[in-house]
């Protein structure tokens, strides 16, 4: 427990502690360092849940499916935060960033880490609604730091859109609630995650049903299920950088995490009527349309950030697709992708990050010859998409092929669409990177100084999971299948 | 259902859930910022003497907190932080007319209908009375949202949206006896912070773009149509 404690509550210090400081330097190096405390607590908890199995107690739910997104948060949180302190400075000495915001900066960022933790290892599903719309409050602010009207502008539409799908999660979880006071003789209990997962054979199924549509439209917003990701390209593009990194990486991931709480719930609910699976097809059809929409769009991108945001969501609705599919083996992948996503599309942002302070823009056209200039930043991007648009050796290839081959076992036609979606998203992202990796430099483009180690790491990472996933990965990988469907996979 | 069956108390919950519902139509017609500024209030004002009286009739002390967090929230301190920001941003005889308000009134009853029928499954638990409020708080959310959807003032925006937030309240204490009280307090904050951030959002877009109409808002969806 205490271990716990330590990974969810050191950004909620943090988040308190570095508006007061004054320095950048030092509020810089703070800021990595409650991020460190963080990760070793995750790594503590990983280390006993590997021991217990699982671990329940004072509002906290901390299982297979949720111990290896922790940890994948902390650490994406830590090396973000590596990338984040040189970068952040040098826009501060820009001048695009006044001392002031950036003590902002630094409190939200703790902030958004902390709602993030608190949403993954809690047992209640009110405070999992309560997290995930405290992410929207401590990011929106960070959306509208350089404050140019584009960046208000994609500010108030998340904030918006947002707030208007989290107000639909809500109405669903108050319906959960309801179902769970007419089943359950404790009625307190009747948001404990745990219990209703026990129950969820008696929860009324018409209820849950419709819960579960506003459920799905309401963390769907957050996930950027197509048509309600409009908000993402936007924030993604206009905020700084590690901002775009943590929102891809983590947000997206914690977003979807809760849906699947809940659609573990509901198909418990539904398993005896003669809708078992609508939950799961209502999330197949979102998925795949998020899907197939997302790769058409990745063509006509002109913003580097905007073009990767979409790439987010082509990557989203896969997983949700995946999840929707379900039986052992796409599930086990849609795991294994939130996992290998969020590692490989954190590595690109941060190298983006970089790309955009050499060529000092965020316009495709203009970003040219990055590996001549920096071969580290330019093998990195060209890296990353090798590896995000789905190529072997890399994690995100083990994944995809694994789904492909569950839609192969249970849906045959739709896997044509799905290679289809593939080959179009490869190719639409294809035909940025190239000129963007080895066109012409333009004339006075120099290196700068970049730390490339965070980028090196994820890679590296999703690069090792391709080739093996370790043992005791594996393990809770498939026994957070066996939650989701019912049978293990291994 | 037979509303007679039922104890005063719990008839005077549905006339004020009632009174919700039609707070919402009129701050869906109402064109003057002040004026749906009040109207706002008024709504945050049923619905706590709502909850109150809920509160009295079930044995669930905690929801008198809640009555009362809704009160200063909803009826005081939300209102007058608008209230403060218009006189600011000098937007007092401002008025946001509706473009088509026939059709968008229609719209607001057909969204009832329609609140009315999603709910109607729930029907074999014998509960009527939980599924009209059920019904209504539902079309008080749907509202809210034809609310942001009709209207171009940042301010009515988040008139729409606060009103929507009343709607999940009235669902969450009329359906279930209001939720736990950490949830219930976890989302007061939010509803705080978020107010709060609106007021400093009125402010950066009225530096940004001159105005807070946010049809102005479009410099990224015309960028995205350039794009080819």
């Amino acid at each position: 427990m205490t271990a716990l404690l330590i990974t969810v509550f050191a950004p909620l210090t943090g988040a308190l502690i570095l508006p007061l400081v004054r320095s950048l330097r030092l509020a810089g190096w703070l800021n990595l360092g409650f991020c460190a405390t963080s990760l070793a607590g995750s790594v503590w908890l990983a280390l006993q849940i590997m021991d217990a199995g699982e671990l329940t107690g004072n509002g906290f739910h901390i299982d297979a499916f949720n111990i290896y997104l922790v940890v994948l948060t902390a650490f994406v949180g830590l090396t973000t935060a590596i990338f984040s302190r040189p970068y952040m400075t040098h826009i501060c000495r820009e001048g695009r960033v006044s001392a002031r915001r950036m003590r902002l900066y630094h409190s939200m960022f703790q902030g958004f880490m902390f709602t993030m933790l608190l949403a993954l290892t809690t047992n209640n599903l009110g405070v999992l609604w309560v997290a995930v719309e405290g992410a929207t409050l401590a990011t929106v602010l960070l959306v509208s730091l350089y404050r140019t009207p584009e960046s208000v502008e994609a500010a108030w539409k998340y904030f918006i859109l947002c707030g208007v799908g989290i107000a639909l999660a809500l109405f669903g979880t108050v319906l959960v609630y309801f179902a769970a006071q007419q089943a359950l003789t404790d009625s307190s209990e009747g948001l404990r995650w745990t219990t209703l997962y026990a129950e969820a054979g008696r929860l009324h199924p018409m209820v849950m049903a419709i819960a579960f549509v506003f459920l799905l439209v309401g963390y769907g917003t957050k996930v950027g299920l197509v048509p309600l990701h409009h908000w993402l390209p936007d924030a993604h593009s206009e905020g700084p950088t590690p901002i775009s990194a943590l929102l891809s990486g983590l947000l997206l991931n914690v977003a979807l995490y809760a849906v699947v709480r809940f659609k573990m719930l509901v198909d418990g609910a539904l398993a005896a009527t003669d809708k078992a699976a609508i939950a799961g097809h209502l999330m197949m059809g979102f998925g795949l349309l998020s899907f197939l929409v997302a790769g058409l769009f990745l063509y006509r991108q002109r913003d580097i950030k905007r073009m990767f945001g979409y790439s987010s969501i082509e990557h989203m609705g896969l997983m949700t697709f995946a999840f929707g599919l379900g039986g052992p083996l796409a599930t086990f992948a849609g795991l294994l992708h939130m996992l290998v996503h969020s590692l490989t599309k954190s590595a690109i942002f941060i190298t983006v990050g970089h790309a955009t302070h050499i060529a000092g823009t965020q316009s495709i056209d203009h970003i040219r010859g990055l590996i001549r200039t920096q071969p580290a930043v330019g093998w990195g991007l060209l890296l990353g998409v090798v590896a995000i648009a789905g190529f072997p050796p890399f994690g995100i290839f083990t994944s995809e092929f694994l789904l492909l081959m569950a839609t192969m076992q249970r849906w045959p036609w739709l896997t044509m669409i799905l290679v289809l979606g593939l080959v179009m998203a490869f190719a639409g992202l294809f035909r940025h990177l190239h000129p963007m990796v080895y066109g012409k430099i333009p004339e006075g483009q120099q290196p700068v100084t970049a730390n490339m180690l965070p980028v090196m790491l994820h890679l590296g990472l999703v690069f090792c999971l391709g080739i093996a996933i370790p043992a005791f990965l594996a393990r809770w990988l498939d026994q957070a299948t066996f939650l989701i469907s019912g049978s293990h996979l291994l | 259902m037979n509303l007679t069956h039922l104890t005063l108390l719990e008839q005077a919950v549905f006339v004020l859930a009632a009174l919700v519902l039609f707070l919402s139509f009129s701050l869906l017609a109402q064109a003057r910022l002040l004026a749906g500024i009040h109207i706002f209030a008024w709504q945050g004002g049923v619905l706590a003497l709502a909850t109150g009286l809920i509160a009295a009739t079930s044995d669930e002390p905690h929801l008198f907190i809640s009555a009362a967090l809704t009160f200063g929230l909803k009826a005081l301190t939300i209102p007058w932080m608008l209230h403060r920001l218009v006189r600011r941003l000098e937007l007092e005889r401002h008025a946001d007319p509706l473009q088509h308000p026939a059709l968008v009134m229609m719209a607001g009853a057909a969204l009832v209908i329609f609140s009315y029928w999603v709910v109607a499954p729930i029907e074999q638990l014998e509960l009527a009375g939980i599924r009209n409020i059920l019904s209504i708080s539902l079309a008080v959310v749907l509202l809210g949202l034809l609310i942001m959807v009709t209207r171009r003032q940042a301010v009515t925006q988040v008139i729409g949206f606060m009103s929507m937030e009343n709607g999940l309240f009235l669902a969450a204490v009329a359906a279930t006896q209001g939720m736990p009280l950490v949830v219930e307090l976890g989302i007061a904050f939010d509803v705080l912070v978020a107010a709060v951030l609106f007021g400093v959002f009125f402010l950066h877009i009225s530096e940004s773009i001159d105005s807070l109409n946010v049809d102005r808002l479009n410099r990224l969806s015309t960028r995205e149509d350039d794009g080819v």
